[in-house]
């Protein structure tokens, strides 16, 4: 098992690596100038502030030095200075990550909540109207673009009907709490500050709902084909045919044999959820990782582009390590 | 208990004209109104001079913001220029981005899979870490990025897409061909002297080809989803181009006059909605346990 671990860990860092590698020679070799996206006309037009300006990021050397100063920094957790906002990258992403951990994670739970037991009862009661209301949902979910259903709620439920509150993590005039996680139930919660907490709970139930929209439906129509496969194995019928109530057959037997597609798909939507956030962000101007990323790829900040790049395909690959693992929890075939 | 038996009707029993039709339906009837669907909006992207009212650049600042009138169907937008003749334009690019991008990926996917299987040894080492280096990007993030660096405009934004999308069909290719490659059929053309490309193009592939059409017709949504959505973040076309993912970029902020921003993603899902259906028809038509 340790073995398996470490060679697995092995496998995922020379991805990350090469990873890094891919996406500095996307952002180096393409046509786009970062030099005259950042400066404007009036700037770019004197040779000594172009060159001035080059060698303070460095981008004056040639491309397989920058790559190992890049990997130089990586090792000592440096991801560069970001071209746009003269901070560390890292430092950055830091900043962002919690306002979309804190989005993505709840949006994921309700995704989960009211995705596992509709595909459940859709299973079960094949052809039912629960069954006709799932599908619709999870097609629904699949089909309706993110950012378009981002601006329908907002509309209906702000615009129209008033009933939430605008874009945005807080009301205007209220202040982020100093210090603290970013994440801002935890740190409203902490602080005893429930005014805060109810602020900062009403402006995430619009985001959440529209980020895990698409996230439910693929784990509704996962969770309903991978028990129907499982119900018509033979274990069901014994089961049923020594007396065991239909209950004890759904939730005994079915579902613990159903559950590795729903793992493999729900890791991988947690990690999607992350990127998904770039269009949620944008609509309701959540100050988050997706909107960071959006921004950097419009200025073509590039180390802030590779650093979230690089940072998001950890994210996958480790997703996908502890997927692999989950496998060994959740079938003891595999333990062996 | 019930359940697994409600599909089923008693032995000897003839179906009438109504169940006939409901077993049509819950077969064909989505499936069938999907194929409708893609059709509509195809025949609608074709002839779009024919069906839109107005020129779809037409500025007109004495009617901008307008509601939806008998005039203008789904109301103007910011510069008074027509909702529904934009829409309509607006079905080219989508249409012809999402068969483009599903196509293009498609094939060179089936290519590097399909090389990679029947060839072997280091040269599907070196494809298959390739192809799984290039999976292991968000999709959406590492097109951003490209899309990003190579400038807006449609052509690069589909390059851009392209480069994310074939993976799947890689992989998917070469599963494919390696359970071909052990049929009887392939030995035969061996021994009957056929090269390796002509045994691959000809013989495999062909007899691989189902699962890779389903593959290709639901994704054709995903890729209309995902161009508009690099449009929406203002990747995808050169203003003032219409299109469906920019058009509701511009009106995003527009709560209130909320036709500009809603009508065109309608049209987004409908179209995705009926690639879906048709994907899923297509699927149970190859394989008939997978709808189960």
């Amino acid at each position: 098992m340790l073995r398996f671990l470490a060679s697995r860990l092995a496998t995922v860092l020379g991805m990350a690596i090469l990873a890094t590698l891919a996406i500095f020679l996307i952002a180096n070799t393409v046509p786009g100038d970062p030099v005259l996206a950042q400066l404007g006309d009036q700037a770019a037009s004197d040779p000594a502030f172009v060159a001035r300006w080059r060698h303070e990021f460095g981008l004056d050397l040639p491309l397989w030095e920058r790559y190992f100063v890049f990997l130089r920094d990586l090792l000592h957790g440096n991801l560069g200075i970001s071209i746009t906002s003269h901070r560390p990258v890292l430092q950055d992403i830091e900043d962002y990550a919690p306002a979309t951990l804190e989005l993505a994670t709840l949006a994921f739970l309700l995704a989960l909540v009211v995705g596992i037991p509709l595909g459940i009862l859709a299973a079960v009661r094949r052809d039912s109207w629960i069954d006709h209301l799932a599908r619709m949902i999870s097609l629904m979910g699949v089909s309706a673009p993110t950012f378009w259903l981002a601006f329908i709620v907002l509309a209906v439920f702000y615009g129209q009907l008033d009933w939430a509150p605008g874009p945005g993590r807080l009301d205007p005039i209220s202040f982020p709490p100093d210090g603290g996680t970013g994440f801002y139930l935890y740190d409203y919660a902490i602080r005893g500050d429930w005014d805060g907490f109810r602020d900062a709970a009403t402006h995430l139930v619009l985001p959440v709902i529209v980020l895990a929209a698409a996230t439910l439906g693929l784990i509704t129509r996962t969770t309903r084909a991978s028990m129907l496969e499982c119900l018509r194995q033979d274990y069901v019928r014994m089961g049923r045919a020594k007396g065991l109530r239909e209950k004890a057959v759904v939730i005994g037997h079915v579902l613990p044999n159903a559950m590795i597609p729903i793992v493999t798909l729900g890791g991988l939507a947690y990690a999607n959820l992350l990127t998904g956030a770039v269009m949620t962000e944008t609509v309701f101007s959540w100050p988050g990782l997706g909107r960071y990323t959006f921004q950097s790829a419009a200025t073509l900040d590039f180390p802030a582009i590779m650093g979230i790049t690089l940072i998001v395909a950890v994210v996958y690959l480790v997703i996908n390590l502890l997927i692999d693992l989950s496998y060994a929890l959740l079938d003891p075939r595999v333990r062996q | 208990m019930s359940a697994s038996v409600a599909g089923l009707r008693p032995v000897g029993t003839i179906p009438g004209r109504w169940a006939r039709f409901r077993s049509w339906q819950r077969r064909y009837g989505l499936p069938a109104l999907g194929g409708l669907i893609v059709l509509a909006w195809l025949v609608i992207a074709i002839a779009a001079p024919v069906f839109a009212p107005f020129p779809p650049d037409a500025v007109d600042v004495s009617v901008r913001l307008q509601p939806p009138s008998p005039v203008h169907l789904l109301g103007t937008d910011e510069l008074g220029r027509d909702v529904l003749s934009r829409l309509i334009f607006g079905a080219r690019i989508s249409l012809f981005t999402g068969i483009v991008v599903v196509v293009v990926g498609g094939l060179v996917g089936t290519l590097i899979g399909g090389v990679a299987a029947y060839v072997g040894g280091w040269v599907e080492e070196v494809l298959m870490r390739f192809t799984d280096l290039v999976l292991c990007f968000p999709p959406i993030i590492l097109a951003l990025a490209i899309a990003a660096a190579l400038g807006i405009g449609t052509t690069n934004t589909i390059i851009a897409i392209l480069v994310v999308w074939w993976p799947k069909f890689a992989r998917l290719a070469r599963s494919l061909v390696l359970q071909q490659r052990a049929r009887e059929y392939v030995e035969a053309a061996l021994v009957a002297g056929y090269g390796p490309g002509r045994i691959l193009g000809r013989h495999i592939i062909p007899n691989a080809v189902g699962p890779l059409v389903v593959l290709l017709t639901l994704d054709v949504g995903n890729a209309i989803i995902t161009f508009a959505g690099l449009s929406f973040l203002g990747l995808g076309v050169v203003p003032p181009t219409a299109e469906w993912g920019a058009m509701v970029a511009e009106g995003r902020e527009l709560v209130q006059q909320w036709w500009v921003a809603a009508f065109p993603g309608l049209a987004i899902l409908t179209v995705v909605l009926g690639f879906n259906f048709l994907g899923d028809g297509v699927r149970d038509w190859l394989d008939p346990r997978s709808g189960l």
